[in-house]
């Protein structure tokens, strides 16, 4: 069988925010479906601290933290989601309103994913400044015993698990999932061999 | 003191020169760039410092199997981008086509491609672009079809301008297209940018620079081709693009 070499991968560069949100790309949940579930968050780079006369950069993104303003998510629940099997959110931090505005905050609506073993988001992360993109994965927190079984949470040093696990809010069916892609707390990303 | 050009050719160097000798040392090929490569400086922050984990490909295995598909409602001409407006957008006019395909060169089929790009000047028509060329009214910079059957696109635009930015002193981005991909495994995406033949940019700019591989960089530049130019209308590149898998595993399931 030939065998082709891939095209390389490039960064997203910064201008892709006009571009690439479709209104509406980042929900996947048909409108009123009782399984509707919201995921939102920043993306963190390795910057600590604002830098001084760089303001248009970031913006504040918790306690000590810059969140990247230029990012693009796109999100593959696990199989079994009801009406929209195997779909793909693509979400930004760029608000889809016209003209777009940066956010720095994502955030998309998909079915509650549904399978026998631990269900979790795909996550697929690009930014201005990454080569190449990332893949991580976002489990639910009220799966613990489901969590504790799945191969890749389980191999993981218990510190580094947290990063894949999202956040439940106050708003029922809403969950917060930081994407950190350096530094203290950096999340966990993927390889698939 | 500000970064210079001969800065970053000199890091550039260095890079090239690592990569030669550990190819001559046994390592495999690069086909895609090192996410901490320097001198693109907007890497440096922005590149994971813990090894990537390894999901061995089992057959459940989500990510290998997620058919992915971006978005349905795409019209006919939505790959024209020099019809979207009243005029007609200043520049080039050019036609871009090509094949999408596996690493087993197998079509990608009914797929998403999604195109971006500057205008002729080398401007973006993003609200946050501060180059002071002119913006062209007529000209957006985006662009979006579906595969056909055998893997083949086709958009007609503009040739895009060089533009600069701030990596550096004197920084300027070769012309390129941005170009955004979707495969039959969530594994498969890819966001990259193709460039055009003989552009004496190449060597300057280190995000090209970042693959480091010299024939993976040769991928990422489409091929003039004069039976694809139109007698009186616009000149003709093809560019083949080829996604990463997908894994054996789901190869073998015969999808
Ligand atoms: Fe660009």
């Amino acid at each position: 069988m030939t065998q082709l070499s891939p095209t390389p991968s490039h960064t997203v560069g910064p201008f892709y925010g006009y571009a690439l949100p479709f209104p509406g790309g980042g929900d996947l949940a048909p409108a009123g479906h009782p399984d509707t579930i919201t995921v939102h968050g920043r993306v963190h780079d390795g910057e600590g601290a604002p830098r001084p006369g760089r303001p248009g950069r970031a913006v504040a993104g918790g306690p000590g933290r810059l969140a990247v303003r230029r990012a693009r998510i796109d999100a593959a629940p696990t199989r079994g989601t009801g009406d929209s099997p195997g779909a793909t959110a693509s979400t930004s931090t760029f608000s889809a309103a016209s003209p777009p505005t940066p956010t720095a905050h994502w955030s998309a609506r998909t079915l509650r994913p549904g399978a026998p073993a631990a269900p979790y988001i795909s996550v697929c992360v690009h930014a201005r400044g990454l080569l190449h993109h990332l893949y991580t994965r976002l489990y639910f927190p009220e799966n613990a015993r489901l969590n504790a079984a799945d191969p890749l949470l389980a191999a993981l040093d218990p510190a580094r698990r947290e990063t894949l696990v999202a956040t439940a809010e106050p708003q029922p069916g809403t969950y917060r999932f930081d994407i950190r892609l350096q530094g203290e707390g950096e999340t966990v990303f993927l390889e698939f061999r | 003191m500000a970064l210079t050009q001969a800065d970053i050719d000199r890091e550039l160097t260095d890079s090239r020169a690592a990569y030669d000798k550990a190819r001559a040392d046994g390592a495999p090929a690069a086909d895609h760039p090192a996410r901490d490569f320097a001198p693109y400086r907007s890497s440096l922050l922005r590149h994971p410092k813990q090894p990537l984990v390894a999901v061995q490909g089992d057959p459940e295995t989500v990510e290998l199997h997620t058919p992915v598909f971006g978005h349905t409602d795409i019209t006919d001409v939505d790959n024209d981008l020099t019809i979207q407006h009243q005029g007609e957008p200043l520049g080039e006019r050019i036609t871009v086509s090509g094949r999408l395909l596996d690493s087993g060169g197998r079509p990608v089929r009914g797929q998403l491609i999604e195109l971006w790009q500057a205008n002729a000047a080398g401007r973006y028509a993003h609200l946050r672009d501060q180059h002071p060329a002119p913006l062209d009214p007529n000209f957006t910079g985006v662009g979006r079809t579906l595969t056909g059957d055998d893997g083949s696109y086709s958009f007609t635009t503009i040739k895009p301008g060089a533009y600069p930015w701030r990596n550096h002193e004197n920084a300027w981005r070769p012309a390129h297209l941005h170009f955004s991909l979707f495969g039959t495994a969530f594994t498969q995406r890819l966001i990259t940018q193709m460039y055009f033949p003989g552009d004496p940019l190449f060597v300057y700019d280190p995000i090209l620079q970042s693959v480091t591989d010299e024939s993976a960089r040769q991928r990422l530049v489409a091929t003039y081709d004069h039976a694809l130019s139109q007698p009186e209308w616009s000149l003709g590149y093809r560019w083949d693009i080829v996604l990463d898998g997908p894994s054996a595993t789901w190869i073998e399931e015969g999808r």
